[in-house]
């Protein structure tokens, strides 16, 4: 049961996703070149109605369906592994026009050349997971 | 019901997004697309080489079927809700760069066949942009401990400083492959 309701929950992401656009390399550059109020607005609103559910669940005034607490476990601390981290991340997902949420919504909607972006991806990870202990975190 | 088949603006995507993400804390789970690429990495058996890999994989199988999910989504999207899923880019400016360094689609397609038409297989630099692209893609989300669902939806909303900066991260990444490499490279 829980699988098809995960299911469920994949494929409203991921037609949001396509529908939005938000997969589209195009709607990508273009918010590099801060050319359109899209993609701000997709993110901005999602982040702004979150933020307002966390509080309420945060208080213990919302609990999840099998009756626990919400926990947002915290990031670790940290600096260097964000900001490195993070331009590494922005450079790829403005080179493939895709972040992870869209590889997987761009190989269902039949682009086939970014199974490579994902095999790749894949890649970076294990490559990560062998830098590790060298990389500043 | 024709508003379905069109693009949707950004006041109904945000909000189905941030439900995405509520809909997966009510579950007892945690909205990260990249999480999947590390279990992926750990499936293929890659706890043998490093212990990063060493984890329970099994307890992340739900992710993996989000993931699937997303899959039928983009099916879903393309063949069954988009009379045409073309994207049309607002600026004139921006749509005549494109056509400059050779995206001659634009306006007039969903992702670019420079990089995404079936003949790239035949075109080792573009297949080099691609495999690129996705070891950045895979490499800086797991060093940074998350990507834009992670950070820019998840993290942002629970207001953690760690995902401001790697979103600051993601941006000062993005202008620079925009405004400096592309130049270089299309």
């Amino acid at each position: 049961m829980r699988t098809v309701i995960y299911l469920g929950v994949g494929i409203l992401f991921g037609i949001v996703l396509f529908k939005s656009e938000a997969a589209s390399w195009f709607r990508i550059y273009e918010m590099f070149q801060f050319g359109s109020f899209h993609m701000y607005g997709i993110i901005g609103s999602a982040v702004v109605i979150g933020s307002v559910f966390i509080q309420f669940a945060k208080k213990g005034k919302v609990t999840s369906f099998s009756g626990n607490k919400i926990n947002m476990i915290p990031k670790e601390r940290g600096f260097y592994r964000y900001l490195l981290g993070g331009i590494i991340f922005g450079l790829g997902w403005a080179l493939a026009g895709a972040c992870p949420g869209p590889l997987f919504v761009l190989a269902g909607a039949g682009y086939v050349p970014i199974v490579i972006v994902i095999i790749a991806s894949i890649l970076g990870t294990f490559l990560y997971g062998l830098l590790r202990d060298k990389l500043p975190h | 019901m024709n508003w379905i088949q069109q693009p949707w603006p950004w006041y109904v995507a945000g909000p189905l997004i941030a439900l995405v993400m509520i809909l997966l804390l009510m579950l007892d789970k945690k909205m990260g697309m990249s999480s999947n690429l590390r279990t992926l990495c750990a499936i293929c058996g890659a706890g043998k080489t490093t212990s990063f890999f060493r984890f329970n994989w099994k307890a992340q199988r739900w992710n993996l079927v989000v993931a699937l999910g997303m899959v039928l989504g983009g099916f879903i999207g393309e063949n069954l809700l988009s009379e045409d899923p073309t994207v049309h880019i607002a600026s004139n400016a921006i749509t005549e760069d494109l056509k400059e360094m050779g995206f001659s689609d634009v306006d007039n397609a969903y992702a670019p066949d420079k990089l995404y038409a079936d003949n790239v297989f035949n075109d080792p630099i573009i297949l080099l942009i691609l495999i690129i692209g996705g070891l950045l893609v895979g490499f800086g989300a797991r060093y940074a401990g998350g990507c834009t669902s992670g950070h820019a939806i998840s993290g942002l909303s629970d207001l953690q400083l760690p995902s401001l900066i790697a979103v600051i991260g993601f941006f000062i990444g993005g202008l620079l492959m925009v405004h400096l490499i592309f130049p270089l490279i299309f």
